[in-house]
């Protein structure tokens, strides 16, 4: 199918966007990054907006800076030019990492890593990964700029706290060090997720956990952080026994809902597999390094 | 909801079009343009074979407006050839017999192009991960890796001189 007539637009300041949005409220305006989500659901006429406000000549949302104590990723940042800079692989190799399990190289070369955030998927990989690099959304908006951490971002599925005047602008990923891992199950490469898991750990010279942040998708309305499993790692120096333990306790709350895909219990047995193999994956990446 | 004039470079010709914010950047190719080798097929972005070069990255042209290509320098399968010269890669696919119905094949010539750009010397497991972004129900993709890999083999021994194809 073919999407229906939209007017169009292709803004170049943020804040013409946030009054084109403002001005066409009644219009069903809706922003268009990388579109690889969107043109889908328009071609199937899933959503009709109708105005299109193009980002993509928006200035000031396609940079990578880094900071002493951020990564700093603008919202229009093509993922594959995410996965390819070298900021971001020292920065956030666990986005990089993430970045890989996105569809396939020609969507990535479209979509945009603010794009899949927005978008809020819960199958989507990238908001997992945010989760757990408690990294900050930037969004502007006509009462100005707003930085929301990615655990109060993610409401439901395809719901975020963005207000439908404001855009997403820039991400924002703290700078700490330590270990990370990303895994996941699909049913074909390049699938959304059934399950992935996104663990950015930090361990000190005697094995013991001093940090963990873990995050799955696609066993919840949103991704969601694993914060049992955390709570139980952090102040120990894992084995085999105390990981499977400290997996259970996030595992025992899991209700996803059954689809296509797999049945709930196969999405619970694969949380639980995949919890397990990221953290020991980024346990062993933290020990090769010390 | 009035056509914009749009500019696109196609395969090295600078061309403006009048198009709907509506269309799709494959319907333009081929119905404005009449550059019919791009095929479109699942209309979501899963099954490839619309796969274009813009500005040198392959892209999917059916979930891409054309109004979002302004500007932009696209590559279709047309833009291989030079005159009745095949590109490398259509030699190798002719060879190793890599297509039977057809239908995947402007894509998955293009997903392949931007293979051999990013890399001359891909392995066979490469090539096969990477063209796993574009669908082909008919003969597998054993043919297709070994027209790649046969494609770059090709291509170094000639020492590049396809490789600049209006890029």
């Amino acid at each position: 199918m073919k999407p229906p007539a939209f007017d169009y637009a292709a803004p170049t300041q943020v804040a013409e966007v946030i009054d084109l949005l403002t001005a066409h409220a009644d219009a069903d305006p809706r922003v268009i990054a990388g579109g690889q989500s969107l043109v889908p659901l328009m071609n199937f006429r899933l959503a009709q907006p109708g105005v299109l406000i193009d980002l993509q000549h928006v200035s000031g949302l396609s940079d990578i800076r880094l900071t002493d104590d951020e990564l700093v990723i603008g919202a229009m940042v093509r993922q594959s030019a995410a996965e390819e800079s070298a900021d971001v692989r020292a920065a956030a190799p666990l986005l990089v990492e993430a970045l890989g399990y996105v569809a396939h190289l020609p969507i990535r070369n479209s979509g945009t890593i603010g794009g899949s955030i927005a978008h809020a998927d819960p199958s989507a990989e990238l908001p997992a990964a945010v989760l757990a690099l408690d990294a900050t959304m930037t969004t502007a908006g006509p009462r100005g700029e707003r930085r929301i951490p990615a655990a109060e971002f993610f409401q439901g599925p395809f719901a975020t706290a963005l207000q439908p005047d404001e855009i997403l602008t820039e991400l924002r990923i703290p700078r700490r060090a330590g270990a990370h891992a990303f895994v996941e199950f699909a049913r074909t490469h390049g699938s959304f997720a059934v399950v992935a898991v996104a663990v950015d750990i930090a361990v000190d010279d005697a094995g013991t956990v001093t940090r963990a942040a873990i995050a799955l998708s696609g066993v919840g309305a949103t991704a969601i952080r694993a914060t049992a499993t955390e709570d139980a790692l952090v102040g120990t120096a894992p084995n085999a026994e105390s990981i499977r333990s400290a997996v259970a306790a996030t595992v025992a709350v899991l209700s996803p809902a059954g689809d296509v895909h797999g049945s709930s219990e196969t999405k619970v047995d694969a949380a639980r597999a995949y919890l397990r193999r990221g953290i020991e994956l980024a346990l062993d990446r933290a020990a090769n390094r010390r | 909801m009035s056509s914009r004039d749009i500019r696109l470079t196609v395969n090295g010709k600078t061309v403006s079009v009048s198009v709907e914010p509506r269309r799709l950047l494959v319907d333009v190719l081929r119905e404005q343009l009449g550059l019919t080798g791009t095929h479109v097929g699942c209309e979501h972005g899963v099954c490839g074979t619309c796969t274009v070069l813009r500005d040198g990255r392959s892209i999917r042209s059916c979930t891409t407006f054309a109004v979002q290509a302004d500007g932009a320098e696209i590559r279709t399968v047309e833009g291989l050839a030079d005159g009745p010269d095949l590109h490398p890669l259509q030699d190798a696919f002719w060879e190793k017999q890599s297509l039977q119905c057809g239908y995947c094949t402007p894509g998955m010539l293009m997903r392949c192009v931007e293979i051999l750009e990013r890399d001359l010397d891909p392995s066979p497991e490469s090539v096969r991960e990477q063209v796993a972004s574009n669908l082909c129900r008919c003969t597998g993709y054993k043919n297709i890796t070994e027209a790649v890999c046969a494609a770059a083999e090709t291509m170094r021994a000639s020492s590049g001189a396809h490789l600049g194809v209006s890029s």
